[in-house]
């Protein structure tokens, strides 16, 4: 594949340098702007960056190895990444790993081989109170996992349908009123 | 205290039951914006920079990110003003397990935050914002990023702000996936481009910090707080909650309760009425086995000394553990503790960024030797070694990650050691 950005991504970026006072602090938006227009930052697309914004290879290089929402590799086209820190792996986020693991036949880490589903365990993503939980291609997060609840996110994914974000409602102060309502 | 909390009839502030309040317009009908307008323009009540800065540090706003530090005193430590760049860090990478409250803030009240980080531009002399928010959090991130083009659109953020003369940037920039960002100056190398790693302090960073220039680096949460200070007064602020610990708190409540979330109210709540009248007391009716009450890293409670114990720092410090940032995780009867263990110091070995070797290697072992003792192959005299191993980490390391680590090990273990010693099998020694 032949990785390059668009006139209007190289507009994109020089917008995004013009926030800081140095080209460095662009690294992370740019691998950003990379990982989203290519699905992943693989070498090729770190040498992109460097070459773009005119850093050497290897602090890009550094920088994408360093943070893990970075894919480093092509990954499949949707990406599950399941928390099982502190509060999730009391509310059982490793059912719902295993749950995963089992249904789509892989183990975390993997890739189903029609290239649809990767699977991950990941860290707390501050969604704790509303555990378990777990994050879709670096982006909405599906809180209150169940298995069915599992299983009917997958499915939709396969028909092509998207979670959308899950407002959580504040929950008020039980004595002033009614314990759960949309502020 | 000697006076009973009267939380029942607390309105929030932090999160007012306002709908819409995300909105610019109905932010500013609620008086928004108000307490920026008269900090930049009255000049009778706030002649200078100097008023604002000791306002703050009256209210005692003790930092929301964790250290509990006061916010205007933070401020106060800027040093004079000379002519180069200035900045203030947002710390909105809300990364420690048990924590989810900032994004709150992002969703339901973004402008009180921006305010109070123009507030304290204006207070400190700083040019540009940054608001450093985690990855992971890009639907917040989105929020973020409007409602800073909101305040651009109306000249709250930008040249010359309402006409006062004050012009300061603000700048939302996202993380990528690293606890260890939101460890102050391991944000501040994220800023600017690089691996996250932490510096050594000192220079602390209102010496050198962005680009080696002043920096302060503050909470969103200790941020929010400031545009109520200036419009209601310290004395105000004073009257809130706990005495030497004041104002509203957003508590984060996860585990094994009925009802979950963020609570707004105000600081010093007895934990067991968090519990029991605010989180709908436990699922199933089960007791209470252990409380972690400010994040992963500060020291858990036994569900059975919590009588009395109140979240300020003070009353936390007494009952062995630490506020941090509220982010309480209440575990039933039924919670294997080696499990739980086990996984903040998995959580602790993934995060570290390997600068210091007692970190490095020090979390690698605690995440080993407990993941034997939780198989069963753990002898009792593992359980000397993981303190053994907590005693060579803590205070000796670039950043606090490693105490951080550390803790709930050592904590974990002399609160719960029958439960540990019931997984191991006795060392041969032991017998003897
Ligand atoms: C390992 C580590 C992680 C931290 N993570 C956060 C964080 O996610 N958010 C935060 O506000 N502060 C975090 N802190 C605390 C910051 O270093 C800093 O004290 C804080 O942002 C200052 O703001 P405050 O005084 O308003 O609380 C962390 C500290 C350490 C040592
Ligand atoms: S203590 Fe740990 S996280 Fe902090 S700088 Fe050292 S190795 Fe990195
Ligand atoms: S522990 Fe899973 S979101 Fe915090």
């Amino acid at each position: 594949m032949e990785y390059s950005f668009s006139k209007d991504d190289l507009a994109k970026i020089d917008e995004i340098k013009s926030r800081y006072p140095e080209v460095m602090p662009a690294t992370l938006p740019v691998l950003w702007l990379a990982q989203d227009k290519f699905g992943h930052v693989n070498e090729e697309v770190q040498k992109l960056v460097a070459e773009t914004l005119d850093l050497p290879v290897s602090h890009v290089h550094g920088v994408a190895e360093f943070y893990t929402q970075y894919y480093k590799k092509e990954m499949g086209k949707f990406v599950l990444d399941v928390c099982t820190c502190l509060s999730c792996h009391i509310g059982g986020g490793y059912d719902i790993l295993k749950h995963l693991e089992k249904t789509l036949g892989i183990k975390a880490g993997g890739t189903t081989n029609d290239g649809l589903f990767s699977l991950q365990e990941v860290e707390c993503l501050g969604a704790c109170g509303y555990a378990p939980m777990m994050q879709i291609n670096n982006d909405v997060f599906v809180n209150h996992l169940t298995p069915e609840k599992t299983d009917q996110v997958v499915e939709g994914l396969r028909k092509g349908k998207y979670p959308e974000f899950e407002s959580i409602a504040m929950p008020l102060n039980p004595n002033t009123s009614a314990s759960k309502e949309t502020v | 205290m000697s006076t009973p909390l009267d939380w029942k009839g607390y309105e929030p502030v932090l999160i007012p039951k306002i709908s819409g309040l995300h909105q610019i317009d109905i932010y500013e009908k609620n008086g928004g914006y108000e307490s920026l307008r008269e900090v930049l323009l009255n000049k009778t009540k706030w002649p200078d920079a100097v008023s604002v800065v000791n306002e703050v540090k009256e209210a005692n706003i003790r930092g929301r990110g964790g250290a509990g530090f006061n916010a205007g005193l933070k401020w106060s430590f800027m040093p004079p003003v000379d002519g180069g760049p200035r900045y203030l860090a947002c710390n909105g990478d809300e990364s420690e397990p048990g924590t989810f409250k900032d994004r709150k803030i992002f969703e339901y009240n973004p402008h009180l935050f921006i305010e109070g980080a123009l507030i304290a531009a204006y207070a400190m002399s700083i040019s540009t914002v940054y608001v450093y928010i985690r990855g992971e959090y890009r639907s917040f991130i989105q929020m973020m990023e409007k409602a800073v083009s909101d305040a651009y659109a109306k000249g709250y953020i930008g040249k010359n702000i309402l006409g006062s003369g004050f012009s300061t940037e603000m700048v939302v920039h996202s993380g990528a996936g690293a606890y260890i960002c939101g460890e102050e100056t391991s944000l501040l190398e994220s800023l600017e481009g690089k691996r996250g790693y932490p510096r050594v302090k000192p220079p602390f960073p209102a010496q050198r910090g962005l680009w080696g220039r002043p920096t302060t680096i503050n909470n969103i949460e200790t941020l929010a707080n400031v545009p109520l200070v200036i419009k209601n007064g310290a004395s105000w602020f004073k009257t809130i909650g706990a005495e030497t610990h004041p104002g509203p708190v957003l508590y984060g409540i996860s585990g094994h309760v009925n009802r979950p979330g963020v609570y707004e109210l105000p600081s010093g709540m007895p934990i067991l009425t968090l519990i029991q009248d605010v989180a709908g007391g436990m699922r199933n009716g089960k007791r209470i086995k252990a409380v972690i009450p400010g994040g992963s890293s500060t020291p858990v409670l036994r569900g059975d000394a919590l009588e009395g114990v109140n979240m300020d720092a003070d009353s936390l410090r007494q009952a062995g553990s630490m506020m941090g940032t509220a982010g309480m995780v209440i575990m039933d009867e039924d919670t294997d503790m080696v499990e739980v263990l086990w996984r903040i110091s998995k959580f602790y070995h993934h995060e570290s960024c390997g600068q210091c070797t007692p970190c490095r290697e020090g979390t690698g072992w605690l995440e080993k030797i407990l993941d034997k003792i939780m198989h069963g192959d753990g002898e009792t005299r593992d359980l000397d070694l993981l303190l053994d191993v907590t005693t060579q980490m803590e205070g000796r390391t670039i950043c606090a990650l490693a105490d951080a680590a550390a803790w709930p090990v050592r904590y974990t273990i002399s609160r719960f050691r029958e439960e540990f010693e019931a997984r191991c099998r006795k060392s041969v020694y032991a017998l003897a």
